[in-house]
């Protein structure tokens, strides 16, 4: 017989045992019922549910068979999306604005293809939880300046660690023209000079890229053969010479952006064009070259006053009637959580708006090559999910859970903490 | 007419000719037939509003059209009073006069520019007033003016006299020149909050010292004795500013971040008996609420543009909506020639961050600026004798897809989406025929 001290001692073992294998298992099922399921891909479907199991939508439908020991999250009354995804921004990589130590995400020089944004990551910047919290749930974070940026990365908005966010470490390779300037008083030819002589070098820069590269080739097959000497630039352009490595390329102006399509045909690299601003003007030219496109921030003012008041908001609405695949993004840090207000915006001036939610879920998915893991509510696809009270793409939505890889997160931001700390000095 | 003295005939040609003009006025409209929302009386649906020489003078059901009134069809669309932005430097040749650190004579109505695109940038967003603003490059800027953004007109017709005069205060790291390299090499005083307060209490002592001079001089030339060849105190354009205030003739409008600045700012307004009629940005004001609330004090601030530089870093979204349920007067501003077109995205965050219901939301970028510069018994709201000031919506202004269709300024549309749709469409139709003329003339070269 045990003495009473071992009974006790053995009963407070099993809680622990208990304890430790509840709560956090990242194997257990989450049944989310009763919402109106937006799965992005095909129709809505009201009063549906959805399963998550080991970090992925495991069902989903309406009548959908709950394994037993799932948690039930009663969801009536609310919309289930797919995590929003941000094409561009400086999560992570952005604390305050006019203190540089905190400011990551632009290196100085002009060719930089070695740097990667992931590997300045900060997991705990407060513009994290934020964003996450209005839905984002997985961001493209882009370096910035020069020439050739660097290596722009996707991250999870969850995690303690860079590891624990970095999804994919060289996602693209961001390369930046010049844009098209605010000032009026510029004229067209002083402006496309500055643009053409970037191609000038970028050309070089490949060239020189795959001498390189024929070189290191050539010297592995054949020992006698001179090993090039190491060169970082040309080096970290390799992936990309041959389309392995996509190329983000940042243009604005009509005539920059038929010099890009020349210039990825002539090279056979594979590519995504970026802000396009002018993209409204040469929209066949764009969709006949198949390079889909990333959106601005819509938070621009146009550069040409002739073009339009609204020339950036409608500039989404005509790429996509002539067939151009694009994407929205941020372009912020701190205000990353408007993602889906971009695509609101560009919906009130012509996009339909079932096409302005693909633009911040499915879409950004098939651009960046990640449309088999997200992007959509489908089966086999990681259980990013949103609990909304309404539209995402609203104003007023409320976001009530958000799940990444099937894991609850936390909702809480510096946002909260602070109204939460100030409320008990009133009371 | 002929057998009337000539004065007659003359009045009654100046007669017609007013009743012409009057007639023909651009200044009368009919809205038809939309959602109204007055922001002070309830939500009319299909509404009407007259308005007659700029003002309005009905709004219900079925008002019926005068002759020779524009009607507007607002049929599907949602009609509010034109939203005001309470702080913004658009329609001005200069911000900041910074060759000074105390400028508190300049005034920024004297360099208003008519021609700032940014005006037009405005009526796009529905925006048909503003208070705009010296910048917070000095602890004491400017007095500013309030204008109504009529594209088109001249810069006097922009300015509303009837608001309250305001002068520019600007509190913690821009006055301070904390953010500037060159206050490194070439520090100019202040350096340090502590200075900026210093500075200004000191401008106020000089100002009552001023102010004493010319009561003494005044006071002795009212006297019997000999008061005709007083010489009086030099005239001081800085220190009569500051008089106004003492006087309570103008208001102090200060720009501040930090609570304990802006705690401190109040202290200083009763060390003096000025008073603030409200405060710039305070983003920290949530901090405070409560002591704002008590002092009366407005606060004219962003939704969320935050973390620009260390004292918004604790600017929380949350900041318009809890202020407002804590009784402080809140407007949402733009302070920026971008922002200016999305008051009204930018005024509906308050609902999800604070919890404010669409009406509340819209007041903060109507009734609630109005108040703030001393204008709500002409603007703000649509009510019978205010101003014919309008924006005309596709959606309900607190979606996220609404768009301004049209802006009406005192019956005058100022902005007509309709109108430029198709103006655009022959701008294209000309530039595509210049382009086919080009195409042809290279062709025709070979």
């Amino acid at each position: 017989m045990m003495s009473k001290k071992s009974l006790m001692g053995l009963i407070i073992l099993l809680l622990g045992v208990g304890f430790l294998f509840s709560g956090d298992d990242p194997s257990q099922i989450i049944a989310i019922k009763g919402a109106t399921l937006v799965p992005v891909t095909g129709e809505d479907i009201p009063g549906g549910t959805i399963i998550i199991k080991d970090g992925l939508i495991e069902d989903i439908g309406i009548g959908v068979t709950i394994p037993p020991g799932a948690k039930i999250i009663d969801a009536s009354g609310l919309f289930v999306y797919p995590g929003m995804i941000d094409s561009n921004c400086t999560l992570g990589l952005y604390e305050i604005g006019s203190v540089r130590a905190t400011i990551d995400n632009r290196e100085t020089g002009d060719i930089n293809p070695q740097v990667k944004a992931v590997e300045a990551l900060r997991p705990e910047s407060m513009h994290i939880p934020i964003a996450r919290s209005n839905g984002i749930t997985t961001a493209l974070v882009v370096p910035s300046g020069g020439l050739v940026s660097g290596q722009s990365g996707l991250i999870r908005l969850s995690g303690w660690t860079p590891d624990e966010m970095v999804i994919k470490e060289t996602v693209v390779m961001h390369i930046e023209l010049p844009g098209m300037g605010r000032s009026r008083r510029r004229s067209p030819t002083q402006e496309d000079q500055t643009a053409s002589k970037k191609f000038v070098e970028l050309k070089e820069l490949f060239r020189k890229a795959r001498v390189y590269q024929k070189q290191k080739l050539a010297a592995a097959k054949d020992i006698q053969q001179a090993l090039p000497e190491f060169d970082e630039k040309l080096e970290f352009m390799s992936p990309v010479l041959d389309g392995e490595l996509p190329v983000v390329l940042s243009v604005h102006s009509e005539q920059d952006i038929l010099d890009a399509i020349q210039f990825v045909e002539s090279e056979g690299i594979k590519a995504i064009f970026f802000g396009v601003s002018e993209g409204w003007r040469v929209a066949d030219e764009i969709k006949e070259s198949g390079i889909p496109v990333i959106i601005g921030s819509l938070y621009a003012m146009p550069s040409k006053w002739e073009d339009g008041y609204d020339v950036l908001y409608r500039n989404p609405a005509v790429l996509h009637e002539a067939g151009v695949r694009f994407a929205f993004s941020s372009q912020s840090a701190s205000l990353a959580k408007d993602l889906p207000y971009h695509a609101a915006k560009a919906a009130a001036f012509g996009l339909d708006k079932r096409e302005a939610l693909k633009g911040v879920t499915l879409y950004p998915a098939q651009i960046l090559g990640l449309e088999d893991k997200l992007g959509s509510l489908e089966r086999g696809k990681i259980a990013n999910i949103v609990l909304a009270d309404g539209d995402i793409l609203e104003l007023r939505t409320t976001i009530k859970h958000v799940f990444i890889d099937g894991k609850e997160t936390d909702l809480s931001s510096v946002y909260t903490e602070l109204i939460e700390k100030y409320k008990k000095r009133i009371q | 007419m002929k057998h009337l003295k000539k004065q007659t005939r003359l009045c009654v040609y100046g007669i017609t000719f007013l009743f012409l003009a009057g007639w023909v006025s651009a200044q009368n409209l009919l809205v038809k037939n939309g959602t109204i929302l007055t922001v002070t009386q309830g939500t009319i649906t299909n509404g009407d509003v007259l308005v007659l020489d700029g003002i309005i003078q009905k709004i219900g059901q079925n008002i019926q059209a005068p002759d020779h009134v524009r009607i507007i069809d607002a049929t599907g669309k949602y009609v509010i009073p034109g939203i005001i932005d309470s702080h913004s430097h658009i329609a001005l040749s200069g911000t900041n006069e910074s060759g000074e650190t105390i400028s508190s004579e300049v005034r920024m109505r004297d360099v208003l520019n008519a021609e700032d695109p940014s005006i037009y940038t405005a009526i796009t967003g529905g925006v048909t007033m503003t208070h705009t603003m010296h910048g917070s490059g000095n602890p004491i800027g400017g007095e500013n003016v309030v204008i109504k953004t009529k594209w088109g007109k001249t810069a006097e017709e922009m300015v509303i006299d009837e608001a309250f005069r305001t002068l520019k205060f600007a509190l913690g790291e821009n006055p301070k020149q904390a953010n500037q390299f060159e206050s490194r090499t070439s520090p100019r005083y202040p350096q340090s909050r502590m200075g900026v307060n210093a500075i200004i209490r000191r401008e106020f002592l000089k100002a009552k010292n001023y102010m004493e001079q010319w009561e003494r001089y005044e006071k002795a030339r009212r006297s019997k004795k000999g008061a005709k060849h007083l010489i009086p105190p030099r005239k001081d354009l800085k220190m009569e500013a500051l008089v106004a205030m003492l006087k309570g003739e103008m208001y102090a409008r200060c720009h501040t971040y930090r609570a304990d600045e802006t705690l401190e700012f109040i202290k200083l307004s009763k060390e003096f008996g000025f008073k603030i009629i409200c405060f710039e940005h305070a983003w920290e004001a949530y901090k405070i609420a409560k002591e704002i609330a008590e002092e009366n004090i407005g606060i004219s601030i962003f939704a969320d543009n935050w973390a620009y530089k260390v004292e918004a870093a604790e600017g929380i979204a949350y900041n318009a909506g809890y202020c407002t349920k804590q009784g402080v007067l809140v407007s949402i501003n733009s302070d920026s020639s971008e922002r200016i077109r999305r008051l009204f995205n930018d005024a509906a965050k308050s609902m999800k961050y604070g919890g404010l219901t669409a009406d509340e939301a819209l007041k903060l970028v109507t009734i609630n600026p109005a108040i703030q510069l001393g204008v709500e018994k002409i603007v703000g709201s649509l009510e019978v004798g205010k101003h014919g000031d309008m924006a005309i919506f596709n959606e309900p202004p607190m979606s996220a897809y609404a768009r301004c269709d049209m802006t009406i300024i005192e019956g005058e549309v100022y902005f007509d989406r309709t109108q430029y749709l198709k103006e655009r469409q022959e701008i294209e139709k000309k530039n595509k025929a210049k382009e086919i003329e080009k195409k042809n003339k290279t062709r025709g070269g070979e």
